[in-house]
């Protein structure tokens, strides 16, 4: 499966683009604002372009994102994705309850993370050692919260809650808690 | 002038609060208050920046959350809300060519505003209660962290700007379709229709098209006005239903915090408060570049008929987007998340860029122009908001969101370049275009100032958003402390992009307190004997 440092890659690279294509656009138009003009203004043609284009783009986003980062079309219909493993994860008090000292997987197996909060709501994420997020979700009181999720690399994982729960959730942290085991 | 002469009574003397007439003077008053919590809010985040850097001892924990829950409602409700309503009871009447409705309603705006601001931020202070903005169900009333006391006055403080801001609705309908004493009968219904976009959408199916009797800025103010009364009524009644919860701990009882679903309650919360994110401020905001843009060109807008429809969809648009905050929620419905928060937050792409596109082509008709402070700034509000509203469509997609929601990637290049580049710098333009109307000619004191100001800011906001931006690229989490400095390098360059806002904001207010002197600011909060009706004095 394509990793998300892939995708993140990727966005960057797109959004970086567009962000100096725009600053370039907008700087441009504000030093030809400046100048004498021939006259005529914008075309509507130009202007409903314009709008198609957006629309195009507005569109296409998703449609591209679902049928190339693979974690999203699966995402959306979880209940009938066949997974390897499932972890029942609880939490309380500010604190993850996990159903084994460390949770250990093998690459390229699925596994279901069910993840259940006993009082508020918080956050369920899986990061690199260096920091960087593997993925994350919500975990909301009295709701199922469960993601699919099929790990590649081996090495350790951290677990921390991506969400706000009061300053108690600061230290919601556990580190290496994930190992995924190279397959040979 | 001495430098001490001209800090005293301002450039030349020229400003002179004698001959200011109530409705200037109120529309000031809005603008100093609005001016006095930005400071706050950059105060506020700058102690976070640097917090973020380096856990300084002298902000402990608790005020560091306390500090992020009151950062962005005192940045909405005390700067943004002021200085828009202030702007807003002035030009609707000014625009409609009437006097306001009442008067009186709107001081009991500036009032409600700027004492409900100063109460929520003060018992925040005092008493650390720090659910966020979000206020994610059950933590606003987890009284195992947050003591229900200072809970109770920061909900209060919250409920006051609310009642002021439906005041705000009120005086805005009510002027845009009342007939004032002596005048013939207005056609209130028509109006209403004009200012709600109804007269648009007709005229695209008929052949004679029926006049606009409202202008297309009075028609944006109507419309985001309709976000606001309806979350205003979200944020009241989320705030009863808090407060109950916190009299019932005040009594001795505990009430079961599962009583509420917290999902349900997400999704009635995120449908209210998303109606100011996507609705009022993008409707707002393009209802100001319309107004200086045919201010600055003295020129028709660029496809008029299409931008006064274009605000209907928006305001529609804006009912219906909420779910994009719920992506990351698996027990929200698959239908939800496609359909609200990624197909119809696309529309704001197009509703947005639209605005930006009509903006920039009636500019164009009219060159060459001027590069004035009210241009430039517009110009830097657009690309604000050119960089921000994409940054938000990329996080509001299924797959990308799983890996970006929470992170400082949300609130850097999407949250705070809208807001700081995007929209403050599309205020700062109104202010500086309505600044020698609303102070009878007084002229600004420094345009190299204005310029510091300008590119400190331009530079600071995006440089700052973009420094978050990589960092949450990177994994950092948006509402979590690091201890061990694990993004330090981004976080000091953020900081040092801060302290660009910061020299800009310092060289804003210079400016400002220069031109007008300090007894006329002082001046601007003194009684007016002239006709509260009139908006400028006779023979302006």
């Amino acid at each position: 499966m394509v990793d998300s440092t892939v995708v993140l890659w990727g966005q960057t690279l797109a959004y970086t683009l567009y962000a100096i294509a725009i600053i370039l656009v907008v700087g441009w138009v504000g030093w030809r604002l400046t100048k004498p003009g021939k006259g005529g203004g914008v075309k509507p043609a130009l202007f409903f372009a314009f709008v198609a284009v957006l629309a195009v783009l507005g569109m296409s986003l998703h449609l591209i994102t679902l049928k190339t980062i693979p974690w999203a079309e699966p995402d959306l219909h979880r209940d009938s994705v066949e997974v390897d493993r499932v972890f029942e994860i609880r939490v309380a008090n500010h604190e993850f309850h996990l159903p084994a000292a460390r949770l250990v997987i093998n690459a390229g197996e699925k596994v279901r993370f069910e993840v259940a909060s006993d009082d508020l709501t918080y956050g369920f994420g899986v990061f690199r050692p260096d920091h960087s997020m593997v993925f994350q979700m919500q975990v909301v009181p009295g709701h199922r919260n469960d993601v699919i999720w099929q790990f590649d690399k081996p090495g350790l994982y951290s677990i921390r809650s991506t969400e706000y729960s009061g300053p108690k959730g600061v230290g919601m942290t556990m580190a290496d808690v994930l190992e995924v085991l190279e397959v040979k | 002038m001495s430098f001490t002469a001209t800090l005293l009574n301002g450039d030349q003397g020229l400003f002179k609060p004698k001959t200011l007439t109530p409705m200037q003077k109120l529309t000031l008053r809005f603008v100093v208050v609005g001016l006095v919590y930005y400071a706050f809010a950059l105060i506020e985040g700058m102690l976070m920046r640097i917090f973020e850097v380096q856990q300084v001892p002298f902000i402990s924990t608790d005020q560091f959350f306390a500090m992020m829950t009151a950062h962005p409602l005192v940045g909405i409700f005390g700067s943004s809300y002021s200085i828009v309503f202030g702007a807003f009871l002035f030009l609707v009447p000014f625009l409609m060519k009437k006097p306001l409705w009442n008067y009186k309603l709107a001081l009991w705006t500036f009032w409600l505003v700027a004492g409900g601001t100063l109460l929520f931020w003060t018992a925040g202070f005092l008493s650390h209660y720090a659910p966020l903005y979000t206020l994610y169900w059950p933590l606003p009333a987890d009284f195992s962290q947050f003591g229900p006391v200072g809970g109770s006055f920061f909900i209060l403080g919250i409920a006051l700007v609310m009642l002021g801001t439906v005041f705000f609705v009120v005086n805005i309908f009510k002027t845009i379709t009342y007939t004032p004493k002596g005048w013939d009968k207005q056609p209130a219904g028509a109006l209403l229709g004009s200012a709600l976009g109804l007269t648009a959408i007709k005229n695209f199916f008929r052949r004679k098209k029926t006049e606009h009797l409202v202008p297309v800025p009075v028609a944006a103010v109507a419309r985001g006005s309709v976000d606001l009364a309806l979350n205003s009524g979200i944020i009241l009644f989320t705030g009863v239903l808090i407060l109950v919860y916190m009299v019932a701990a005040l009594l001795g009882g505990s009430l079961k915090d599962t009583a509420i679903d917290a999902l349900l309650y997400k999704n009635w919360y995120w449908w209210g408060l998303d109606l100011i994110a996507d609705g009022l401020v993008l409707i707002f905001v393009a209802g100001t570049w319309y107004l200086l843009a045919t201010l600055i060109t003295g020129k028709k807008l660029f496809m008029e008929n299409i931008a006064r429809a274009a605000l209907l969809v928006e305001l529609v648009v804006s009912w219906t987007v909420w779910s994009h905050h719920l992506l990351s929620d698996q027990a929200q419905p698959a239908i939800l998340k496609v359909v609200s928060g990624e197909m119809v937050t696309a529309f704001e792409l197009i509703t947005q860029g639209l605005a930006f596109f009509i903006t920039l082509a009636t500019l164009w008709s009219a060159r060459p122009l001027k590069m004035s402070n009210e241009l430039k700034f517009l110009l830097g509000g657009l690309l604000g908001f050119g960089l921000g509203v994409p940054a938000g469509i990329i996080q509001a997609d299924v797959g990308l969101n799983r890996i970006l929601h929470n992170t400082q990637w949300v609130i850097g290049p999407h949250v705070h370049v809208a807001i700081l580049v995007g929209l403050t710098m599309t205020l700062y333009a109104a202010i500086y275009i309505l600044f020698p109307i609303l102070t009878n000619g007084a002229k600004l004191y420094s345009q190299k100032l204005a310029n510091v100001h300008f590119w400190a800011h331009l530079v600071g906001g995006i440089g700052m958003g973009a420094f978050m931006g990589m960092a949450g690229l990177k994994g950092m989490l948006r509402r979590t402390i690091y201890a061990n400095s694990e993004f330090e390098v981004y976080m000091i360059l953020a900081a040092l992009c801060g302290g660009l806002l910061a020299l800009a904001f310092l060289s804003f207010f210079i400016n400002i307190v220069m031109s007008v002197g300090i007894k006329g600011v002082l001046g601007i909060f003194g009684r007016s004997d002239l006709d509260k009706d009139r908006l400028l004095p006779a023979g302006e």
